[in-house]
């Protein structure tokens, strides 16, 4: 008897499922009504008209489906022409989307905007109000004096002044328009700088004067922002350069290893950085921190194998060693290739990598520069203590100094080898990791960063790691201020001569080993 | 026992005989007619050259099975050259001279194009290009199923013109001859719009190029000036990736400047994290997101074939479908293989393409194609916002100087009754082809 009960009920339960979603329909407001015969005209305009309709109504019950188009989830009965918000993309046959585009996206933002101005949170608020910005009206004027004096966060109030006095611009007294450009000179918003040029040429003199001077303090300091984004341009590719090369540092200028197959062990580093997010595709957030120490093994077990198996049969023969590992490089390319593909692979940043860190409006730091740029430097540190501070680092130098006497010490200078190149190997596993975040993890990714290793290495000076931190970063400060003013692909073939040119007149790069450690 | 062995051998001999003397039997009842497929399968190319391929064998293998072409079976010849433009050539020679196939199916970047060009002219062989590609150029020997720059570039510009309002262009590309011609094309198209010379950017980055940030910046800088900016980009390769990606992290959305991409298609995106990617534009005859029983029947036909459900199409390989049923509709309409006989009953052929409409081969050997314009999705798919009618192709700008006056027609019906795939005109003369 129970169990039938039970059974009945579900059964009503489920018929009022069932019919729930077209009741929903019916309860739409008055407005929605008027707006859905044009939302399935599916012609981007009538969209358009739709949304005025909604925007213009100030209806709240408007604002999710606005909210569900702009995210491509706003569908349309086919049969019964009514507007269903399908969050899962779950659709069926019976659906229709509603399609839009970019500029009719840009529209409904603005609509969604001005309905959302008296949204309780407010993020949301400074977001609706930022979009506001140049598009006020005088009617919105109004409304937005009054938004201002209930307004309680700092932001959001200084977002709507702003807004206010560019319409204030627009204003036909001269003392308005005066006391607005006051208001907007030093501001940064391209909004303002783009408004201030139009009114240079302002039918009264004051004016136009007024807002030249406005102008010109802006660019003022525009400029000054603008060169600190190219010094940081030039900081973050000097550190990629430097990544890159550190690795370098140890086996070719540490130990005097021609490692062509250098930038095969950065690409392992960057594969394996693919592995453990394909591992962990639910912590993408977190796979950097398991992906650091796993490429750090990968790449450095395979620098150990490689020199056990190839190069320590090669010391002293440069020419042999270059042939040599410029074929495992070949053959480690072609493993990638066989083993997992031969496309590139899909690396994902975590969230926390992605965006900008926004210091005012022309100047915003990406985040995934900004940390490879300290990464940059922790490795260096990192490094540095290794081989200063460690007892590892004490016999490196002291096999790489002089052989003999080192051995003559007691120092077992085959373990050290192998340990060395590891290192420089494992180095440069994680360098790809960090290079996994920027560029594209492929088989090649390796070649395209050799070049520039070794001529940061040699630059900088042989054996010295400061040597290639300073060549480094130099040289990517140096490129990334050609750039503007050569093109990309000059600026690089100019960075290159001068390289060649420096090189004619100090051989021994930046920071040259200076007495008996100088050897040869 | 013994016996039984014995049978089994005899059972075998004669099995084996009969086996031998069916297929000489089939060799006896008419050799086939080979068709060459000029495809790289190794290097840098291979990527995107690998799919055209199966395609072709796809395609061939569906035709016997209806048949074959004049009572024939058809075979295909597949050669590598390897990504390498000189080989082309030399394979090409050899498809031509050694197997004597029909004709050929391939060719992917131009110069690799440029390269096999004067083989098939001096040999009179026929070669069927799918690539979208810069122009300037209409051989006899050639027939182009890809895109000319009037069918892609120049529809994608006048999109973004009417429906996003743009009134500032940066022209952004790899360097080398595709991009540089169609940005030559674009710059003048842009102008003769009353597009100001300030409102235009061009900008040209190596192959591979990774470090887009001050690109980047002073696209933001260039579109942050009041009007209405964007990119068109014939970026080519895997640089896309890292380009988009820092669109997306200096916090440039579509919505602010989207960027149309001449070289981005499914087989692109399937690869890649398509997050920083979303709602910028590309521009193409094809796109496998089409709802049309056509298109959707080859899907499914490519997804069995390949034997992998997620496998992609994209717009090449709708070019060498219509390519390959024109040639088979003028090899049965000309009754012969023939070069001649075929590139007369080439011109005019009409087959249905994979979007609903029409294509047909027009006198100066390009296609007529709808032009669509589609916003990249998360899933790696296309959201077509807007199709034209079918265009005809162009194969000399009318926006180039030096091209203007130049009109091609292997019917020779506006080149004064001669044949002619470079005829000028003005001065009434047909310079023949030249290559650049």
């Amino acid at each position: 008897m129970l169990k039938t009960y039970d059974f009945t009920r579900l059964l009503l339960l489920s018929v009022l499922l069932w019919v729930c979603p077209p009741l929903q329909a019916e309860q739409q407001s008055a407005t929605l009504t008027q707006a859905v015969p044009l939302f399935q005209a599916a012609s981007f305009d009538k969209t358009r008209e739709a949304v005025d309709l909604l925007a213009v109504s100030g209806d709240a019950e408007a604002v999710p489906y606005l909210q569900a188009l702009l995210d491509g989830q706003l569908y349309q009965h086919k049969a019964q022409g009514t507007l269903v918000i399908a969050k899962d993309g779950n659709t069926g046959d019976e659906l229709r989307k509603i399609p839009t585009n970019n500029s009719l996206r840009k529209y409904v933002r603005a609509a969604v905007g001005q309905l959302s101005l008296s949204h309780p949170d407010a993020v949301v608020r400074l977001k609706s109000a930022n979009g506001l910005l140049e598009t006020v009206t005088p009617e919105m004027a109004a409304q937005l004096r009054g938004l201002l004096d209930k307004e309680t966060d700092s932001a959001v109030k200084e977002a709507l002044s702003l807004g206010l006095a560019m319409a204030d611009l627009n204003a036909a007294d001269k003392a308005v328009r005066l006391t607005a450009i006051e208001s907007l000179a030093g501001n940064l918003h391209p909004g303002v700088r783009n408004r201030l040029t139009t009114m240079t040429t302002d039918s009264d003199t004051e004016v136009a004067k007024a807002a030249q001077e406005a102008l010109r303090s802006i660019e003022d300091t525009a400029a000054l922002y603008g060169h600190v984004e190219t010094l940081f341009f030039g900081l973050s590719l000097g550190s990629v350069l430097v990544l890159a090369a550190i690795g370098l540092a140890i086996t070719f200028g540490v130990m005097g290893v021609i490692n062509m197959a250098h930038g095969e062990l950065i690409m392992l580093g960057a594969y394996t950085t693919y592995i453990v997010q394909q591992l962990m595709p639910h912590a993408i957030d977190y796979s950097l921190f398991v992906a650091v120490p796993a490429a750090f093994i990968v790449s450095g077990a395979m620098g150990i194998l490689i020199e056990r198996t190839v190069i320590r049969h090669l010391y002293g023969r440069p020419l042999e060693t270059l042939l040599a590992t410029f074929g495992i490089s070949l053959i480690l390319q072609q493993l990638v290739r066989t083993v997992i593909s031969p496309q590139n692979v899909p690396v994902s940043n975590p969230s926390w990598m992605s965006g900008s860190l926004e210091i005012n409006s022309v100047l915003s730091l990406t985040y995934n520069r900004l940390y490879i740029v300290l990464f940059c430097l922790l490795v260096f540190a990192l490094l540095y203590f290794v081989l200063r501070n460690t007892n590892l680092g004490l016999q490196v130098r002291a096999v790489s100094q002089n052989r003999a006497m080192a051995r003559a010490m007691g120092v077992r200078s085959a373990r050290v080898d192998a340990l060395t190149f590891g290192l420089g190997s494992g180095i440069a596993g994680v360098a790809g990791v960090a290079l996994s975040q920027l560029t594209n993890v492929g088989p090649n990714l390796g070649q395209s960063y050799i070049i520039d290793s070794f001529m940061v290495v040699v630059f900088g000076g042989v054996g010295n790691l400061w040597g290639t931190l300073v060549a480094g970063l130099s040289l990517g400060v140096v490129n990334k201020v050609l750039e503007p003013w050569a093109g990309a692909v000059l600026a690089k073939i100019l960075v290159l001569v001068f390289i060649i040119l420096f090189i004619q007149k100090r051989p021994r790069g930046l920071f040259p080993q200076k007495g008996r450690a100088a050897g040869d | 026992m013994f016996l039984n062995n014995v049978f089994k051998r005899t059972l075998l001999v004669v099995s084996m005989a009969a086996a031998l003397g069916a297929s000489s039997l089939a060799m006896a009842d008419g050799d086939t007619i080979k068709v060459g497929v000029l495809h790289s399968l190794s290097g840098t190319m291979a990527i995107s050259e690998t799919t055209l391929k199966d395609t072709m064998l796809m395609l061939i293998d569906e035709q016997n099975k209806k048949g074959g072409v004049l009572g024939k079976k058809l075979e295909a010849v597949v050669v590598d050259p390897a990504s390498n433009w000189p080989l082309f050539a030399e394979k090409a020679r050899d498809l031509i001279e050694k197997d004597k196939v029909a004709a050929t199916f391939g060719c992917w970047t131009s110069v690799s194009r440029k390269s096999v060009l004067p083989v098939f002219e001096e040999k009179n062989s026929l070669l069927f290009y799918p690539v979208q590609y810069e122009g300037e150029e209409s051989s006899k020997n050639v027939f182009y199923t890809g895109a000319a720059p009037n069918q892609q570039a120049i529809p994608a510009v006048d999109y973004l013109m009417k429906e996003g309002e743009v009134k500032r262009w940066v022209l952004a590309g790899t360097d080398y001859v595709y991009p540089r011609t169609t940005n030559k094309i674009l710059e003048a198209y842009l102008k003769s719009k009353g597009v100001d010379e300030k409102d235009i950017m061009i900008n040209y980055t190596p192959f591979g190029h990774s470090d887009w940030q001050s690109i980047v910046a002073d696209i933001k800088k260039f579109g942050g000036e009041g009007k209405k900016t964007a990119v068109v980009s014939t970026i080519n390769g895997d640089a896309n990736v890292p380009f988009y990606k820092e669109l997306g992290n200096q916090g440039i959305s579509a919505e602010d400047i989207p960027v149309v991409a001449f070289s981005v298609g499914e087989e692109e995106l399937s690869g890649i994290d398509t997050k920083p990617l979303v709602g910028h534009l590309a521009a193409w005859n094809y796109f496998m997101s089409v709802e049309n029983d056509g298109n959707k029947e080859f899907i499914k036909q490519w997804k069995a074939y390949t034997k992998n459900d997620k496998r992609v199409t994209n717009d090449p390989m709708e070019a060498h479908v219509i390519g390959f049923k024109m040639w088979v509709k003028a090899v049965e309409q000309a009754k012969s293989t023939d070069t001649d006989k075929v590139a007369e009953a080439m011109i005019g052929q009409e087959v249905p393409n994979l979007t609903g409409g029409t294509a047909k081969m027009l006198p100066n050997h390009h296609l007529t194609k709808p032009v669509l314009i589609g916003e990249i999705q998360a899933d790696g798919q296309f959201e077509v916002v807007s199709k034209t009618p079918e265009v005809p192709g162009d194969a000399w700008s009318d926006f180039l100087p030096d091209s203007k006056n130049i009109v091609a027609d292997w019917t020779g019906k506006e080149t004064d009754g001669k044949p002619c795939g470079n005829f000028n005109t003005e001065t009434k003369k047909c310079s023949g082809q030249k290559y650049e």
